[in-house]
């Protein structure tokens, strides 16, 4: 018999985060610190609105590019949170998660050949997802010393002839770093001067927490290079209806609809008609779950200082990169220890790319409870390393 | 803004101790404790209950919330009242009610007799109080922002990225 395998698809590496939770999981009373979405349930009001729509029997496809309803609200909401105007009616399109705008954005965009900036620690998805697309991924290396953002010169010196998208990972996952607004001017520069196009990850920007987040699509000149990436999951701890957003110039968004069209339809229609509910209604609940978020980012922070564990001080999402250099073990050497010797799962920096050897992602979205115990046990497990 | 951060905290778990509530909010020990200090000064925080389940102790305890109608002379208030009912021990609330009735007791007795009792001889014989209305609590779903009945597992799944 023939391969029946495509040699693309092969070649592409399994996530490194599974093999842990994988190992965590057979372990009884391990406590994880892994998970990367909110802990807290969807907020009642937006739920019950899905269920209503299910009552009603709302059970039918959507069009395409999703309920009109809900493409006005997401239009005012921008207008509202970022001050950026988007014409629901041609440069908005609901997708299944942010995690699909991504894909279709990079198919929409690339040719085989073509090179993708993809800034490493990151998502997981981002390469994948460009080599599917036949391009040709160039990892940026982000460094601690900068705090893991993203600078003019790192962003200029990966630039070739070849070079066409960017993808802003802002607020990052796994690091927490964010982009300000000075460090988003900086790089806008390189990218007007080499005529890139960006796909920014915004999947995070509800929670931020120094100032406001800013989108590269404020700058002057980026909206009409840019596509914008959102979604439900993180900001309204929606994760299980599967929903995001995109937002791009209409001549990119209409063939990412094509894509969109032909292998999805739609995105779910009970998720697409709570996520209305969520944007009328929801500022409360996501400000209170980012104040939540918050406590416990600078509980950690405080706990890492008086253990003397290094960490950057991350202002976004809800994960935490210290750095354990220090003890002279691979991030993967320490996480496996750590939880066979101690029983918390955490995942280690290099399953977000090289770059993030040395560093460990903690994920905050859990109980100040649960962190307490956790932190109590990484305490106990560096006091014995250190004494070796 | 500080004030209201460390209501909104120590409201879900009045336990949190000063330090914490500095690290948590991003404040000092010291600003902590003395907002603390004049909040208590001023009666805004009035004091820091335990949320018990009583149900699961072998004490009987019996919750009744009374409906209480009453009529006024002129020239006097709902205070006088309502003072004359929250004076008793067993009287754990009581409101000032818009709408059909005017105040709304919260009263804990060990039994249903002990409730009755101090409904018929006590309440009932106020005078201005016209009628009483008793509804015993059967079951408590939720207090105080807390659901009793269950305890939050954690079913998130495992799924990479």
């Amino acid at each position: 018999m023939r391969n029946p395998l495509c040699e693309r698809v092969v070649n592409i590496k399994p996530s490194g985060i599974r093999k842990f939770f994988d190992i965590a999981s057979e372990m009884k009373d391990a406590i994880s610190l892994g998970v990367g979405e909110p802990d807290f349930d969807t907020p009642w009001h937006i739920r019950d609105e899905g269920i209503y729509s299910l009552e009603q029997g709302r059970t039918f496809y959507t069009s395409n590019a999703g309920l009109k309803d809900l493409k006005i609200e997401i239009a005012k909401y921008l207008k509202r949170r970022i001050g950026v105007e988007y014409d629901y009616n041609h440069e908005i399109m609901v997708t299944v998660g942010g995690s699909e705008g991504i894909d279709i954005a990079l198919r929409a965009m690339i040719d085989p050949g073509d090179e993708v900036l993809i800034p490493q620690p990151s998502y997981v998805s981002y390469e994948p997802c460009a080599i599917l697309t036949g391009a040709k991924p160039v990892i940026i290396e982000l460094k601690a010393e900068n705090e893991f953002r993203l600078t003019a010169q790192e962003l200029r010196d990966a630039c070739t002839e070849k070079t066409k998208v960017l993808v802003l990972p802002f607020p990052n996952n796994p690091t927490g770093a964010i982009m300000e607004r000075a460090d988003l001017e900086a790089i806008a520069e390189v990218i007007e001067e080499k005529d890139l196009y960006v796909i920014s990850d915004e999947i995070y920007s509800e929670l931020s927490y120094k100032g406001d987040h800013v989108s590269i699509t404020q700058l002057p000149g980026m909206r009409e290079r840019t596509v914008l990436i959102n979604g439900f999951s993180k900001a309204y701890a929606m994760t299980g209806w599967r929903l995001g957003y995109a937002c791009a110039p209409e001549i990119i968004l209409k063939q990412m609809l094509k894509i969109h069209q032909f292998a999805i339809m739609c995105a779910p229609t009970t998720s697409q008609y709570a996520a209305v509910e969520a944007l009328k209604n929801g500022d409360e609940d996501v400000a209170r779950m980012r104040e939540a978020y918050n406590q416990r980012r600078r509980f950690l922070m405080d706990a890492f200082k008086n253990m003397g564990l290094e960490c950057f001080e991350p202002y976004g999402a809800f994960y935490v990169f210290p750095c354990i250099k220090e003890f002279g073990m691979t991030s993967e050497e320490f996480a496996m220890a750590f939880l066979e010797e101690e029983k918390v799962a955490v995942v280690p920096g290099t399953a977000f790319g090289d770059s993030g050897e040395g560093f460990l992602r903690i994920s905050y979205a859990y109980s100040i409870e649960n962190l307490k115990i956790a932190i109590g046990r990484l305490e106990k497990f560096i006091t014995k390393l250190r004494n070796k | 803004m500080l004030r209201e951060e460390i209501l909104t905290t120590i409201e879900k778990n009045s336990r949190v101790d000063v330090h914490e509530l500095a690290v948590r909010l991003g404040s000092t020990d010291e600003m902590i404790a003395a907002e603390m200090a004049r909040m208590e000064e001023e009666g805004v925080i009035c004091g820091y209950h335990t949320m018990i389940d009583w149900e699961k102790t072998t004490l009987d305890k019996v919750t009744a919330l009374i409906e209480v109608r009453v009529t006024l002379q002129r020239g006097q208030g709902f205070d006088g009242l309502a003072e004359r009912i929250y004076m008793y021990p067993e009287v754990k609330s009581v409101y000032l009610i818009s709408g059909g009735y005017d105040l709304l007791v919260t009263l804990e007795g060990r039994s249903i007799k002990e409730v009755s009792t101090f409904v018929s001889d006590k309440l009932s014989t106020m005078e201005n109080v016209l009628s009483t209305a008793t509804h015993f609590i059967l079951k408590k779903y939720k207090d105080h922002g807390t659901i009793m009945a269950k305890k939050p597992e954690d079913e998130r799944q495992m799924i990479t990225p």
